[in-house]
Parts: structure tokens; sequence; C-alpha cells
């Protein structure tokens, strides 16, 4: 087993190189200058030339980059061209309102769609399964962004039982655990939650079914097991699928949406993505997405040592 | 029974109780204000993002030494006095201007202003030797103070500035450079970014508390040294929100109280949901700004007449339900600028389909050419659906038009690199779109037609080059008397509608919504606006 995590581990180390090289070199792709950040429309050439040398992109790529890496190891992500503030508090504090978000958006996503899911499975062909399947392609196919507004629209314009946007009534800094605060969470986790509340409804089911099928099942009933049984060896047969889907779903919700995160003012990595990406904010876009890669590559190896400890099969290879 | 006295004495007594109960009691107004940008602007002195920001964490928590009249609606404003009581022109050299400023003003911190303060913060954008230099604040600044070659204290209250050439449109560059406290500076640890957490200016707000991408607290500056221009707010909260339709539901809500524009779509909602709508003539125009460069189809001034000709610009103010007025120049006909152009801009298709039947062009031999747009942005209005209008009414006439979609901040790239560029010129790109601050004489006029400026001394995007035109500007720069001043400037408006110079289409109004707590709200003819003047 502890070969198993090393290999795991080692494996990890060229995918975050690569991270930082594709983090890095990604922001230079697209088009654009990253001095509008800083610099007026129409501000002349020497300005221009003076801030470029004065933020280091003057120099050739290749050197940036392993000024930024070294930099990055120790924990300096830079500074932010738009506003000048350190660039890994910046991702940190989104981080964190994310976290908060992604948190609640995943506790609701993967519950909901492990229950819906799992009456699929047992009830294929029933109405229940109908409606569950419905559900959840409503949830893999519906757009967040119209989702979140329409949301908004009746729940707090019409009906006014949550706040519109925002992070709480004095911002993020000062959050709370009480209900006041924890209204401020309902709509965009919820908008948040149907994406991978669809999925894992759908993987959930499929297993489901294909496990009662399974000649295990067939046997343990046999043997008079008890439904209540049954369903936990199902239960323990369908865990290492369902956590991979459910990591790679749970990463990308910490990635933050930026659309959700947008239209519900959500101070978290998603809005300040958009921020960076439509500021140009090179050190805080190349910052942000290396914190964001970092957590998939970081739960991806969380899940790949996780499932050999459900279903010890997995680590013998 | 008592007699009156005592009843009266019993009274007396609790009188000063009750005052004070009364004085606690006193609520603290608080305006809750909407922004459309994606943060704060910079709070050490220079705001970032453009001539809007000004009015957020600029002229609220700053002065200029000469400000911009921002408290009236009725009619454009004009240059006043800020830090500077009085400037003048040395008669013998006028190069050299004086300053004679304003006495008994502090900072929020306490020191007080003088000539050291004003040198200190024009070494703080200019002098990048100096230990004050901010990069950031420069890089916003030092484009629109373009004429100062050197500065020097003469008394405590006296400052001389000298321009590197004649320009008596100097003055106008002031009101964009704000001055911050040098003690400030030094007690933060000389480090820019704990000021920006802790700024301190002379302006009629101080910040109270800053949640960066968040929140803004501006609260009243009980000690502002312009009582006329004392906040009748006592807290005004400034909250990002990008998106436009977050902030209409956060208005719609009750979590702000009053919003920046508000897209087009909802205007009849929020009227008829009993908010105010506010808007005013505003120093922007929504133009094509034609190459004229040998090759562009554009040179011909039959054809730029014609393209001006084939536009209707009611409609396009109905397709923004009326959050735009036409445009039939580069200035709004109210302007003191305007003047009184030859070539009336119209809606006259027939007129129109004249003038490019003169110029060669038919149904089958039709006009082709291509324009850079971006997808939206700030000042590009509904900028798809508008140049599609465009597009569609240009080909009424046998106009052809193609576009170049980019971002916004890739716009601004092309827009700088001018016409003649590769990335414009070798894409057979030979008109651009983008919305213009026409603020003052410089920004509004002479940038776009002296041929000083062509890319990339300028933004002169289409090498526009005349030489009565450069005369003029140069007898502009001269002139010190603002109504002779105000009279050549009409004669190059003048000019540029005759020439056709641009495609114009609408100016932006700046409009706001407000909720029925909002009791008042002076919009200003200006993108500068003075958030004194609002008042819960």
């Amino acid at each position: 087993m502890l070969t198993y995590i090393f290999k795991r581990v080692l494996y990890a180390i060229p995918i975050a190189l690569s991270v930082t090289v594709v983090s890095f070199i990604l922001v230079y792709l697209a088009p654009g200058d990253p001095l509008n950040a800083i610099a007026p429309a129409d501000a002349p050439a020497e300005v221009i030339q003076a801030l470029k040398s004065a933020y280091g992109l003057d120099r050739p790529v290749p050197v940036q980059y392993g000024l930024w890496l070294l930099r990055a190891v120790q924990g300096d992500l830079g500074t932010s061209i738009a506003s000048g503030r350190a660039v890994a508090g910046e991702v940190m504090s989104a981080v964190g309102n994310t976290l908060l978000l992604a948190g609640f958006a995943a506790f609701a996503g993967v519950l909901a769609g492990c229950v819906l899911g799992a009456l699929a499975g047992y009830h294929r062909g029933t109405w229940i399964d109908r409606v569950a399947t419905a559900v959840s392609v409503i949830g893999v196919s519906i757009p967040h962004y119209w989702l979140g507004l329409v949301l908004t629209i009746v729940f707090s314009i019409w009906l006014g039982w949550f706040p519109a946007m925002g992070a709480g009534p004095d911002g993020s800094g000062a959050w709370l655990w009480d209900v006041a605060h924890l209204r401020y969470l309902v709509l965009p986790a919820l908008t948040l939650s149907v994406i991978p509340m669809g999925i894992i409804t759908r993987t959930v089911r499929a297993l489901v079914a294909d496990m009662l099928e399974q000649e295990f099942v067939v046997a343990l009933r046999a043997r008079g097991l008890s439904g209540r049984a049954v369903f936990r060896h199902i239960a323990k047969n369908t865990a290492p699928t369902v956590l991979a889907v459910a990591g790679l779903q749970i990463g990308y919700l910490m990635g933050g949406s930026i659309l959700v995160e947008t239209v519900f003012a959500w101070p978290g990595t998603g809005y300040l993505l958009n921020t960076a990406i439509f500021q140009r904010d090179i050190p805080l876009l190349q910052g942000t997405l290396l914190v964001l890669c970092m957590f998939f590559v970081v739960l991806n190896l969380v899940v790949d040592i996780l499932q050999p400890l459900i279903d010890p099969r997995m680590g013998r290879g | 029974m008592k007699p009156i006295s005592k009843h009266l004495a019993k009274w007396l007594a609790v009188l000063p109780l009750a005052f004070s109960l009364n004085g606690s009691l006193h609520a603290e107004t608080v305006a809750r204000y909407g922004i459309s940008m994606a943060d704060i602007p910079l709070t050490t002195g220079q705001p970032d993002r453009g001539a809007g920001a000004y009015q957020f964490t600029g002229h609220t928590l700053y002065d200029p030494l000469i400000a911009w009249e921002a408290n009236i609606s009725e009619r454009p404003g004009k240059l006043v006095p800020g830090l500077a009581t009085s400037w003048k022109v040395d008669p013998k050299d006028n190069k050299k201007w004086l300053f004679t400023l304003r006495k008994g003003v502090k900072f929020h911190d306490g020191s007080e202003f003088t000539a050291d303060a004003v040198i200190w913060n024009l070494d703080k954008v200019l002098a990048d030797k100096s230990p004050q230099f901010d990069a950031k604040q420069s890089a916003q600044v030092r484009p629109r103070i373009p004429s100062i070659a050197s500065y020097r204290k003469v008394n405590d209250y006296a400052v001389e500035i000298t321009t590197k050439e004649v320009d008596a449109l100097f003055p106008y560059q002031l009101p964009w450079f704000l001055i911050s406290s040098p003690a400030q500076w030094e007690k933060m640890g000389k480090d820019w970014s704990q000021v920006a957490m802790h700024p301190s200016g002379t302006g009629p707000f101080k910040l109270d508390k800053l949640v960066p991408r968040e929140r803004a607290d501006l609260v009243k500056n009980n000690d502002y040294w312009d009582k006329k221009r004392m906040a009748k707010t006592d807290r005004i909260v400034l909250v990002p929100i990008p998106d436009a339709m977050t902030r209409v539901n956060a208005l719609l809500n009750g979590q702000v109280d009053l919003i920046e524009t508000p897209p087009p779509d909802v205007v009849p909602q929020l009227k008829s949901a009993g908010f105010k709508l506010v808007q005013n003539v505003t120093p922007h125009v929504w133009p094509y700004h034609f190459s004229t460069l040998p090759g562009s189809p554009w040179t011909d001034i039959r054809v730029r007449k014609a393209a001006n000709l084939a536009i209707d610009r009611d409609a396009v103010v109905k397709l923004m339900n009326g959050l735009a007025t036409p445009a039939v120049g580069q200035m709004d006909v109210t302007s003191p600028w305007f003047g009184k152009p030859a070539f009336k801009i119209r809606y006259d298709l027939a007129a129109a389909r004249a003038l490019m039947a003169q110029a060669g062009y038919s149904k089958e031999h039709p006009l082709v050419a291509k324009v850079i747009i971006a997808q939206g942005g700030t000042g590009q209005m509904l900028s798809l659906p508008m140049n599609e209008f465009i597009q569609q009414s240009l080909a009424e006439i046998n106009i052809q038009v193609s576009f170049e979609v980019v971002e916004l901040e890739n716009l601004y790239l092309h827009w700088r690199s001018g016409a003649a560029a590769d990335m414009n010129a070798g894409k057979g790109i030979t008109a651009i779109n983008l919305g213009y601050v026409t603020a003052d004489p410089f920004y509004g006029i002479t940038r776009f037609v002296d041929s000083r400026y062509v890319a990339p001394n300028g933004v002169n995007w289409g090498s526009y080059n005349n030489p009565k035109v450069d005369a003029l500007v140069d007898k502009i720069r001269t002139t010190f008397n603002t109504k002779t001043q105000d009279g050549l400037l009409s004669k190059v408006h003048e000019i540029m509608v005759d020439d056709a110079l641009m495609l114009w289409v609408v100016h932006d109004v700046n409009p706001h919504a407000l909720s029925p707590k909002v009791k008042e709200f002076v919009q200003a003819q200006h993108w500068f606006q003075d958030l004194t003047t609002l008042r819960m």
C-alpha cells in the first residue's frame, strides 16, 4: 500500500510541473496587452514601455517563467498588476470563499445525486426512475447562468427570501456562521449543485442497476440477507466509482464557477478569474490558475489514495 | 395643585437629557451604490479604470488643484478652483503657470496642505527616481497631464508649473491630477499598498473600510474645507457588481439604493416598479472612426458623408430604450464647441444613395469594408446589436461591412497602434468602433485631428491630416481667452463634421437607476460625478 501511495505522489510531481508551465504560458496566448490593466487606453508608447520594464514584462518568457516558478515554490505568486496587492493573498481569500460555496454545493449535489440515483436504480422503469432521470438530465443540461438568474428572480425579488448577491451583509471578510450570513449561500450553492447532482444521479443509477443484476447480489438474497444488508454491499461496491466521479465534480466546484460567481457577485476564484481575464492581469491569472490546477492534482491524488482503501483490489496493480 | 413653575422646572431638568438622546439617536444616512466595476478603483490618489472611476475613489477622497464643476446638471460644468484658489499664465513666458494655493486645508490625517505636498505629488507621478514614485499611479495620470515639463515651489502657498510648449488648454488637464498626503505615505511605512487601505486626501469623504472586490465605505468628512460641497449622506457604500443583471437584481431586492448603467432591456420594468431613471448629456460618443490612409475606402468624403446619412439614429435610441441621444457630430449639440457645421447629419437615405452613386458604388459594385469592434465593455453600449444595426443600415446604401470582433482590451491595442499598423491595415481593417470620452477640448477634439497625434504619438487613429486644422489647433494652444478659445474649438469641430471624419451614431447618457429612498442625486454632464450631492 505504501508503495502505491509513493508511486501516486511521484506521478503527481511531473503533472504539477506541467501545470505550472501551462498556467504560465496559457495567458500569453490570449490576444491583448496586459498593460491595459494599468494604463489608460490612450497611454503613449513611452509610458507602456516604462511599465513593461517596471513589471519585468520586457524579459524573455522563459526567464519570466523561471523567476515566477522560483517565487511560486516559496509561496510568492507575485503582485497583481491591476490592484497592486499580493496575488497569494488575493487567491487565498478567493479560495476560502469558493471553498465555502463549493462545500455546500458539493454536499447538496452529492447527497441529492446519491439518493436520487439509488432510488432510480432500485426502481428501474417506474415513475420514480423517470422522475429521477428527468431531474438529472435537467441538472446537467440547464445553463448555470440562466438558472442563477431565475432563482434570483423567484426567491430574491418576488419572494424576498434570500439576498440577490454578495457574500454577507458586510462582505466575505466578516463571515459569521449565522442565519443572516448563511442566507447569502443558499441561491449560489443551489445553482452550483445541480450539475454534480445530475451527473452523480446518472452514475449511481447506472451502477446500482448494474449491481442488482450481478450474481453476488442474487447470492446474497438467496442466503436470506435483508434488503438493508444487500444495500450495504451494493453501496460498498459502487463507492469507488462514485468517489472518483464525485472527486472530479468537487474539483470542478473548487475551481469556482465564473458564471455563477459573477451572477451572484460571490468573491470566489471564478469571480477573481473573470476579473483577471478581462483585465489581462497576468500575475493574478497565472497565480489563480496555478492554485486551481493544483487543487485538481491534489484532489485526484487524494481520490487515488482513498480508492484502494475502500477497494483493496485497486491497490494491487 | 403644583405651581406651573414647578412643572416647568421639571421639564427644563430633563431637556438636556432629551437633546442628548436625540443626538445619539440621529441615524446615520447610508447610500449603497452598485457600481459596474469588478473592483474598487485604486484608492491611493489616482484611480484606475478610466474616467468613470474618478467619481468613486478620486474626487470623493481627494481634490485636484483645479476642479471640474460637477454639482450642476442643467448646463455643462466648467473649471473651478480646487486646492488652487487661482491660476494664471506668466505674461512674459506663456509656458509658465502660477498657482496660488488654498490656505488652511488639512489632509484626513491632520497634516497640512502646502506647496510641498503639490511638488511631492508631482514627483510621485512624474519623477521616477523619487522615493514616492508609484508606477501604477503614474501610468494612470501621466497620459492625462502630458504638457508638464517642470515645476517648482515658489513659496509655501504657490507653485509654478512650466509646460513643454505654450498650451492654453493646460488647465483642463489638472482635474485629473489629485493630491494625496505625503505624511500618510510616511506613516504607512512608505508602502503604497498600505496607503491603499488607509488613504488620506483632502476630499469630502474619508475611506472608512475597504474590502477588495466587495465594498468600500466612504464616510462624510465633517472638516471638509469647501462648506458648499459638504456631503449630504453620512456614508456611501460602493459595491462592485460588474454583471448588469445582477446590479438590477440587487436594486430590485433592496440590497443597493442606486446603480449605474442599468441595461436598456430592464428600463420599463424598473420604471413600473417605481424606480427613477436619471440620465443627462454625457461627454461620450459612439462612432466609427475611419482610416483616411491611401487604400482605405473611406478616403472619399462622399462615402463618409453617405455613411453618416444612412443611419436612423432615432431607431438606435429606441433600440437602447431611450438610454442614448442621437449624435450629429463629435460633440453634443449643446456643447460650446459644437459650432455650426455646414454638413447637417441626418437620416436621408436618398441623399446617401446619391452620394454613393456619385462615388461609383452600386448594388452590383458595393463598397466592401472591414470594421474592428468589441463584443462589449465599458463605453461600448450594446455593442453587437448596435453594430448589426449599422451594418444593415449601411447595406441599404451598398456598403458591405464585415466585422472583426475582439475583446475590448484587444481593441485598445488596435486603437493605440493606429490604422497604418500591420494589425489593422494588414488585416484590411479600415474603421474602428470605440466609444470616446469627449470631456475636454483635448479629449474630445484635438487629439483626433492633430496630425502630430498620429499613432504611435497619439490616437489620431485614421491618420487624418489637415494643415488648416493643425494651424487652428496651434492657435487654440496659444489663446488664453476662454471665449476666443471656444470659438476656435467650434471651428475645428465644424471642420471635423464637414469632413465627416467619423460616422457618429449616438452619445451615451450615463444612466443611473435610483430607488425611491434616494431623495436627490445631481447628475452632471460629465463622467466626473459629485457624490456629495447624493441625499437619502
